[in-house]
C-alpha cells in the first residue's frame, strides 16, 4: 500500500532555550529548561539532552519541581505564565494568569489553585482564590518568601507583599525619578530563604534589599549599585547567603552577605544574562544568555558547561551558508561569531570568532557586525566581511579570508584586508576550482561603490617574499553602476555581476566583458547560474518581480515569469532551483529546472511573511521519496528562515517518523562523564547484569567478575600518581575482560580463538565463524546421541555451551 | 570561558625593502674604506691562496693590496701606457696583465720586472687570463684577435680572429684547461677550444659584450652587454636561460659570490645587483658614488670591492660575529629556576599536564580591561609608543570610539597632555591610514575644548598648527585629483581605439553596450 506523500514544512532545531528559568533536579544532576513546546533534560555534567519531555502544544513557560516530590516537576504552558509551588502546602499552588481570563488583558493576578491528586499527567482545576491583583506577569517579578509567610510581586514603580497569615497587603512605592536621574522601575524581585529580606532588581542597575517591610512605614532598604544597565534577574543561594545578579554586562555578580563590598565576578558570559536559577542542593546555578545558551556554573563561580542552542541574533546578515567539509549550516552566531550548526544533531558544532575583538555589553554602542560570509567549493577557504558603521560618513570594512587548517581542524586567519572597497559589500562568491587545473583560488566581491574586484591566492612561500596571501587581481565595474550581485558558472569560466538592471558577463581567464543582459526597468537582485545540463543558462530575479532566465549560447532570454520571487537559491547537487515567492503576506515555494516549462513542485503558504533566505543542503544519505514530485528533496534538503527568526525545512515524512528517538540512546544512567574507561567498564558491567538476570535459577553463576578481579581493584584503588605505566597494566586490564577458561566446556578450542581475536580485532569476525562451525557438530552429535534423555551434567553443560557469552567479541 | 581580547593593533605593510635572508646577509658588511686610485679602477682580482692579496689595475699601475691595508703592499708601474686585466694565477705567484701597447706581461709576485713579455697584439689587450693547466696565458685584444701562449717557451701557440670587433672580456673554465670565452664589441660571445682551429660556439649576446663568466660547473655561461645579463645554458648549445633587465645603463662587471648562489653585477647606472642564482629575482642591491666599472668578491664573501670611473676603489668588509660576544652577557640568577625541569625528556609513558598559558597583556589592554579609558590613553601617548608605533596609539583610540568612550578620555586634559596629543595629532592627521580615526580624534577635541579656546598661546599655537597641516594637505589632494583626471582623459584618448563593438542580437531583451574600457 502506498501512502500518498505530502510535503510539509516542519520546524526544525534551533529552538529557544532561554524562555524560562531553568530549573536543577534536587540532585543537581540534571537540568530542566523549556524549549518551545518541550521540555528538554539535560545532564548537568555532560551537556547532553537526555531526554524531551513533550506533551503541551503551545509555548512552556514554567517548570517547578514539585517540592514533596523531588521525582515530580510541574510544567504549566501557555496563558498560565508562571506557577509556584510551595513546601507547606502539598495540595495548592500558585499561577499567575491574565485578568478576566482574556488573552488581551494587560493586567494579571496571581491566584492560589487547588491541586487535586490525580493519576494523569494533567492536572485540571477549578478552585481558584485570588492573593495578588494588578502584577507583572512575568514570573521574575513574583516571588515567594521564606516557608512560604509572604509573597512579593513588583510591578512598575510598587513592591506589593502579601502576607499570608494576617491576610494583608503592604505596598512600598518607589519616587520614578530622583534627583540623579535614576531609573527606579522594577525589574525583578527575589526573596531571602532564611530571613525576611528581598532583593529587588532596577532598571538603572541598582539593587535594593528590603529589610522589616513588616510594618508598613518604618520598612528599610540598602541600595547596591554595579550594573550600569537593567538588572535582569536576582537569585539568591539555597542559604541565602550570597546574592547572584546579572544583566546586559553579561557579567555575573556574586554579592556576599548582602554587602556591596563583598563581591565577585564571573566576567565575559557571552551575551545579556536573562535568567539566574539556583540547583537545590546549593552546588550549581545556571544562567540562561540571550544568544540561547545556559550556562553552568559551579559554586566557587567557575563555568562547568555550556548548553548551547542555534543563536539566533536580531538579523541573519550572512544569510544561511553551508560548509561544504561538515555538511554544517553556518550563520551569524553570537557578536561577531560564526556558528557552525550541525542540523543532523541539533547541535551547535563551535563557534568560529571573525571579528576577535573584545565585545563590550552596552545599550547603543554600534557593534562590528559580520554581514557576509562564503566558503570555497571544498571548503578549504572562508570569507568574510564585517563592517560597523557608526555615522555616515564612516565606515570600517573588514574582509579576512580564512585557510582551513587540517591540524588544527579549523579555520586559520590568513589575509585581512582593510577596505576591500569604498562602499557596503553587497556579494561574494569564490570561483569553483575543482575541474581546473591547478585552480588559483579566486574571489570576487561586488559592492556599493560601483565596483567588482577579484582576489586571488598568491603562495609566494618558495620565493624570498615568504608571503602567503589574497591580492587584488582585477577591478572591474560598468558605466560607474551600484554592483548588487556576483556569481560564478559552474565551471568556474564565467562571471556574472549584476549592476543595477543590467547583468554584466565576464571571461574569468582574461576579466574581458563578454555579454549584457537585462530585463528593464527591474533591477537585478539575484543570480544564479544553471548547473549540470542546465548550465547554459543564467537566471536572475529583478526588483519588479520578474524571474528571468537568459540562454548564455543564444544571449537572448529564454523565459521569464512574474512570480515575485524573493529568494533563488540553485541546488548544489542538481539542476533544481528553488524560488520563493512572496507576492501576498504568505510566501509560496516553486522548485523548477531551467529547462523544463513546469515546475516540479509548488507548494503554497509556506509560511507567513517573507522567506528570509534559503539554502540547499547535501544529505549525507540520499533519501527515499516515493513520490515523483518530492524527487528533488532526495538528495539534498531546502531549508530556509523566516521573518521570525525560524528555522524551517521541507519533508516528506509523517511527523511520527521524524522524531526518531536518537535522544533515548543517551540516557545514560547515573550521568557520569563518558571516558573511554567508563564505557568499557559500564559495557563489560552491562552485560555481567544482563547475565545475572539471565542466570538467575541456575546452577552455574558467573563467579568472575571483572570488578572483583584483583587486578581491578588494584587498579581502581590505587592513586593514580604511584601506578605504573598504563601500557604495563594494559595486558593485565585485558585479561581480566576475558572469560575465564573454568567455564567454558569446549575449553581448548575457544580458548586459542580467544587468544587470536586478542591480538588482532580484525580478525574477529573470521573468529566467529570459526566457533561457531565448530560448536556446530558437537551440538548436533549431542542431540543426535541422546534425544530422549539427557544426563543432568550433560543437561547443565549443554545450556553452559549455549549460554555462554560471546558478545565480548564485539566489544572489542 | 572567553578571555579578554586584547586590542587588535592593524599591522600595516611596512614601506622599502621587506628583510629577508639575503637583506640580512648583504647588509652585514662594515662602512666601506676608500681607496683612491690614479684612474679608472679596470680590473680588480683576488689572490686564490691566503691571505687574499688583491690586484688592482688602474691607469698604468698595478697595486696589490693585503685585506685590512690602505696603502699598496707592491706596485707594478712598469708600463707605457694604461695597464688591464692584472690576473693571479691559481696558485697565487704569477700575475699576468695586458697593456695598452699590445702586450701581455707576466709578473712574479715577489719580482719587480717582468718575468715575459708575449708580443703579438697589434692594438691594446684588454683581457688575459691563466688557463687553468697553469701554463697557458689566454689574451684578448682590440686587433679583433684572441690568442694562446705558451709561458715556459714565451711563444704565441695560436690566434683566433673570429670576432669582427674589440674583444674585451673573457674567461677560461676551471675544469676544461683547453677552455676558454671571449665577449667582444661584435655583440657575440664565442666559446673556443684551445685543440681546435676554430670556435667551438657562438652565442648572440645583442649588445656589446662587456663581461662574461663560467659557473663553476661550466655549464653555464653568463654574459652581460647593454644593460642586459644573459644566462645561457653552453651544454645545450647556447641556450638562453633567462635574460636579465634589472640596470638602467649598461652592466661592466660580473662577478659570482663564493658559494655559487648568487649572480653580482656592476653597472655604469652605479648600481651592483645581487640575483639569486636559482630564481634569478634581484634579491639586494647596493648603491655606489660613481659608475662602476669592476667588481670583486674576497673569499668566502669577506670582502666586496668595487672599483669605480672616478678612481676610487670602494672597500667593504664583512662584519664579524665575535663582537657580539665580547659583550659580557648578564646572568641572571633567576634564569635557572625559570628552565628548571624544561630540558626534561619525557618518557615514553608518561603523561603530560600542560599548565595553562598565561596571557600576558599590554599596559593599555590591562586598563582597558578594567575600563580605565583615560590611563589607556595616557598609556598609549608615552614617547616609545607615540613615537614609534603610532599604529598602536591609533588602534587604542579607535578601541575607544568603539567602546564611545573616546570622548571621556580626551576629556579634562591639562596643557601639556593637550600639547602632546595635538602634536600627535598635526604629525599623524594626514596619513591615509591613521586619517580615518584621527580625524574622528581631532574633531572631538576641538568640540571638548572649544570652550577654553585662547586661555593657553601654547595650545592655541599647536591648533593653529594643525589647522595648517590640515589646509596643505587639502590642497594636495585637490591637486592630486586635478592630475588623475588628467590622466584620465589621456587614457581615454589612447583607449578609445579599442573600444569594441559586440555582435548585434536581435532581439528586445538583451542590448549591445559598448565596452567601458575606462575602468
Amino acid at each position: 500500500m502506498v501512502v500518498q506523500e505530502q510535503l510539509r514544512v516542519v520546524r526544525c532545531g534551533g529552538s529557544k532555550l532561554n524562555g524560562s528559568r531553568a530549573v536543577f533536579s534536587a540532585d543537581a544532576k540534571y537540568l530542566l529548561c523549556a524549549s518551545g513546546d518541550y521540555v528538554k533534560v539535560y545532564s548537568t555534567a555532560t551537556e547532553e539532552c537526555i531526554h524531551i519531555l513533550q506533551g503541551h502544544t503551545n509555548l512552556v513557560t514554567g517548570i517547578q519541581l514539585n517540592p514533596q516530590n523531588h521525582l515530580q516537576t510541574f510544567v504549566v504552558g501557555y496563558k498560565i505564565f508562571a506557577f509556584y509551588s510551595l513546601a507547606g502546602s502539598d495540595d495548592s499552588g500558585f499561577v499567575i494568569i491574565p485578568k478576566n481570563n482574556e488573552e488581551a488583558s494587560d493586567s494579571f493576578q496571581l491566584v492560589l489553585v487547588r491541586l487535586t491528586k490525580a493519576p494523569g499527567q494533567e492536572v485540571e482545576t477549578k478552585e481558584l482564590s485570588l492573593i495578588l491583583d494588578d502584577i507583572d506577569h512575568s514570573p521574575k517579578c513574583t516571588a515567594f518568601g521564606r516557608e512560604g509567610e509572604y509573597v512579593a510581586s513588583v510591578r512598575g514603580l510598587h513592591l506589593s507583599v502579601y502576607f499570608f497569615k494576617k491576610k494583608m497587603t503592604h505596598r512600598f512605592p518607589l519616587s520614578a525619578r530622583t534627583v540623579k536621574g535614576a531609573n527606579n522601575y522594577f525589574t525583578c524581585v527575589a526573596c531571602h530563604p532564611k530571613e525576611d529580606c528581598i532583593a529587588s532588581g532596577h532598571k538603572d542597575g541598582k539593587i535594593r534589599l528590603w529589610r522589616n517591610f513588616t510594618h508598613n512605614k518604618e520598612y528599610t532598604f540598602s541600595a547596591m549599585h554595579w550594573h550600569h544597565n537593567a538588572v535582569m534577574d536576582l537569585a539568591f543561594t539555597v542559604e541565602g547567603t550570597n546574592l547572584l545578579s546579572g544583566g546586559l554586562e553579561s557579567v555575573l555578580v556574586q554579592w556576599r552577605d548582602g554587602s556591596e563590598s563583598k563581591k565577585e565576578f564571573l566576567p565575559r558570559l557571552g551575551s545579556t544574562i536573562e535568567h539566574i536559577s539556583v540547583s537545590p542542593d546549593g552546588t550549581l546555578c545556571c544562567t540562561s544568555h540571550a544568544e540561547n545558551k545556559i550556562t553552568i556554573i559551579q559554586s566557587n563561580l567557575r563555568v562547568s558547561a555550556v548548553i548551547q542552542g542555534l543563536v539566533k541574533g536580531s538579523s541573519v546578515k550572512t544569510g544561511l551558508v553551508v560548509d561544504p567539509r561538515t555538511k554544517a549550516l553556518v550563520l551569524n552566531g553570537k557578536p561577531g561569531h560564526l556558528q557552525f550548526f550541525c542540523l543532523q544533531s541539533d547541535k551547535q558544532l563551535y563557534n568560529l570568532d571573525i571579528v576577535q575583538q573584545e565585545y563590550i555589553h552596552q545599550a547603543g554602542l554600534s557593534q562590528t557586525d559580520l554581514v557576509k560570509a562564503a566558503f570555497s567549493a571544498q571548503g578549504n577557504w572562508l570569507a568574510t566581511v564585517e563592517q560597523r558603521q557608526e555615522k555616515e560618513s564612516d565606515l570600517e570594512l573588514q574582509m579576512k579570508l580564512w585557510a582551513y587548517d587540517e591540524q588544527m581542524q579549523s579555520f586559520k586567519l590568513n589575509t585581512r584586508i582593510n577596505m576591500p572597497h569604498e562602499d557596503h559589500l553587497t556579494a561574494l562568491c569564490f570561483r569553483d576550482t575543482d575541474g581546473v587545473e591547478d585552480g588559483i583560488p579566486t574571489l570576487v566581491t561586488a559592492a556599493k561603490d560601483g565596483r567588482f574586484k577579484v582576489w586571488v591566492f598568491m603562495d609566494e612561500s618558495d620565493t624570498d617574499k615568504q608571503s602567503v596571501g589574497w591580492i587584488c587581481d582585477f577591478v572591474g565595474s560598468y558605466h560607474n553602476y551600484q554592483a548588487n550581485n556576483c556569481c560564478f558558472s559552474e565551471d568556474g569560466s564565467l562571471l556574472a555581476v549584476s549592476f543595477e538592471e543590467i547583468v554584466t558577463v565576464w571571461d574569468s581567464e582574461t576579466w574581458d566583458l563578454k555579454c549584457t543582459f537585462c530585463h528593464p526597468p527591474g533591477k537585478i537582485w539575484s543570480l544564479c547560474f544553471g548547473r549540470l545540463i542546465c548550465s547554459k543558462y543564467l537566471l536572475g530575479t529583478t526588483d519588479h518581480g520578474f524571474l528571468c532566465c537568459w540562454n548564455l549560447l543564444s544571449c537572448a532570454l529564454e523565459w521569464s515569469a512574474q512570480l515575485g520571487v524573493i529568494v533563488l537559491q540553485p541546488d548544489p547537487l542538481s539542476e533544481n532551483i528553488a524560488a520563493v515567492s512572496c507576492i501576498s503576506e504568505d510566501s509560496d515555494l516553486f522548485v523548477f529546472r531551467p529547462n523544463e516549462p513546469r515546475p516540479l513542485c509548488i507548494q503554497r503558504k509556506v509560511c507567513r511573511g517573507k522567506v528570509q533566505c534559503a539554502v540547499f543542503i547535501p544529505r549525507n544519505v540520499p533519501e527515499a521519496v516515493g513520490s515523483e514530485k518530492y524527487q528533488w528533496l532526495s538528495r539534498s534538503q531546502l531549508y530556509f528562515l523566516t521573518a521570525m527568526q525560524e528555522l524551517m525545512t521541507f519533508s516528506t515524512k509523517s511527523p511520527e517518523v521524524r522524531l526518531t528517538p536518537s535522544s533515548k540512546q543517551l540516557a545514560v544512567e547515573e550521568s557520569l562523564p563518558m571516558t573511554p574507561f567508563y564505557l568499557l567498564l559500564g559495557k563489560h558491567r552491562e552485560q555481567q547484569q544482563l547475565k545475572k538476570d539471565a542466570d538467575i535459577g541456575k546452577a552455574v553463576v558467573h563467579s568472575h567478575s571483572a570488578q572483583s578481579s584483583p587486578a581491578v581493584k588494584e587498579l581502581l584503588h590505587t592513586p593514580a600518581h604511584v601506578l605504573p605505566s598504563a601500557a604495563f597494566l594494559c595486558s593485565t586490564f585485558i585479561n581480566t575482560l576475558l572469560i575465564s577458561k573454568e567455564n567454558k566446556s569446549n575449553g581448548e578450542v575457544a580458548d586459542e580463538v580467544e587468544m587470536e581475536s586478542e591480538k588482532a580485532e580484525d580478525e574477529s569476525d573470521e573468529d566467529i565463524d570459526h566457533t561457531a562451525t565448530e560448536e556446530d557438530p558437537k551440538l548436533t552429535e549431542l542431540w543426535g546421541e541422546m534425544t530422549p534423555k539427557l544426563s543432568k551434567s550433560q543437561e547443565k553443560e549443554l545450556r553452559k555451551i549455549r549460554k555462554t557469552d560471546y558478545s565480548w567479541i564485539s566489544a572489542l | 570561558m572567553a578571555s579578554y581580547k586584547p586590542v587588535a593593533v592593524l599591522p600595516f605593510p611596512r614601506l622599502g625593502e621587506k628583510v629577508t635572508q639575503d637583506t640580512l646577509y648583504w647588509k652585514g658588511y662594515k662602512t666601506p674604506v676608500q681607496i683612491k686610485e690614479f684612474g679608472a679602477v679596470n680590473k680588480i682580482d683576488f689572490s686564490p691562496v691566503p691571505p687574499h692579496n688583491y690586484a688592482v689595475t688602474a691607469s698604468s699601475r698595478i697595486h696589490i693590496y693585503g685585506r685590512y691595508s690602505q696603502e699598496p703592499i707592491k706596485t707594478f708601474s712598469r708600463f707605457k701606457d694604461a695597464a688591464y686585466c692584472a690576473t693571479y694565477r691559481d696558485d697565487g705567484k704569477l700575475l699576468v696583465a695586458g697593456s695598452e701597447e699590445g702586450n701581455v706581461r707576466l709578473f712574479d709576485i715577489g719580482g719587480r720586472a717582468a718575468l715575459r713579455q708575449f708580443d703579438g697584439h697589434t692594438k691594446a689587450a684588454h683581457v688575459v687570463d691563466f688557463l687553468s693547466d697553469k701554463y697557458r696565458i689566454f689574451s684578448g685584444a682590440d686587433d679583433y684577435t684572441s690568442k694562446l701562449w705558451d709561458i715556459p717557451s714565451s711563444s704565441e701557440i695560436v690566434s683566433y680572429s673570429e670576432h669582427t670587433d674589440y674583444v674585451r672580456c673573457g674567461c677560461t673554465s676551471k675544469l676544461n684547461a683547453d677552455l676558454f670565452v671571449t665577449g667582444s664589441y661584435d655583440h657575440t660571445v664565442k666559446v673556443f677550444d684551445a685543440r681546435t682551429e676554430k670556435s667551438a660556439l657562438t652565442i648572440e649576446h645583442g649588445h656589446p659584450v662587456e663581461s662574461v663568466l663560467l659557473f663553476p660547473s661550466g655549464g653555464l655561461l653568463v654574459s652581460a652587454g647593454g644593460r642586459y645579463v644573459k644566462v645561457w645554458d653552453i651544454l645545450k648549445g647556447g641556450y638562453l636561460l633567462v635574460s636579465l633587465k634589472n640596470h638602467h645603463k649598461t652592466v661592466t662587471c660580473l662577478c659570482l659570490s663564493s658559494s655559487g648562489q648568487r649572480l653580482l653585477s656592476g653597472s655604469l647606472d652605479r648600481h651592483v645587483k645581487i640575483y639569486s642564482t636559482t630564481s634569478y629575482k634581484v634579491v639586494h642591491s647596493f648603491d655606489y658614488a660613481a659608475s662602476i666599472l669592476s667588481l670583486a668578491l674576497a673569499p668566502e664573501d669577506e670582502t666586496i670591492i668595487v672599483g669605480m670611473t672616478n678612481g676610487v676603489l670602494n672597500v667593504r668588509h664583512r662584519k664579524h660575529e665575535e663582537n657580539k660576544e665580547r659583550i659580557p652577557k648578564k646572568r641572571h640568577p633567576a634564569y635557572r629556576t625559570f628552565v628548571k625541569g624544561r630540558n626534561y625528556m619525557p618518557k615514553q609513558e608518561d603523561f603530560f599536564v600542560s599548565k595553562p598559558v598565561r596571557n600576558h597583556l599590554k599596559k593599555y589592554d590591562k586598563l582597558l580591561k578594567s575600563f580605565q579609558v583615560s590611563k589607556a590613553l595616557d598609556a598609549v601617548l608615552e614617547v616609545p609608543i607615540r613615537v614609534y608605533t603610532p599604529e598602536i596609539t591609533v588602534a587604542v583610540m579607535q578601541e575607544l570610539s568603539r567602546r564611545g568612550t573616546l570622548k571621556n578620555a580626551l576629556a579634562g586634559r591639562d596643557e601639556k597632555q593637550l600639547g602632546t596629543l595635538l602634536t600627535f595629532l598635526t604629525r599623524h592627521v594626514v596619513e591615509p591610514r591613521f586619517a580615518p580615526v584621527l580625524i574622528n580624534v581631532a574633531e572631538m577635541i576641538i568640540d571638548i575644548y572649544l570652550s577654553v579656546a585662547g586661555q593657553s598661546a601654547v595650545v592655541d599655537k599647536q591648533f593653529m598648527r594643525l589647522q595648517e597641516v590640515i589646509e596643505k594637505e587639502i590642497d594636495y589632494q585637490g591637486e592630486l585629483l586635478e592630475t588623475l583626471g588628467m590622466m584620465d582623459a589621456l587614457f581615454a584618448t589612447m583607449t578609445s581605439k579599442k573600444v569594441t563593438s559586440l555582435e548585434n542580437k536581435s532581439n528586445g531583451i538583451s542590448k549591445v553596450v559598448e565596452q567601458d574600457t575606462r575602468n
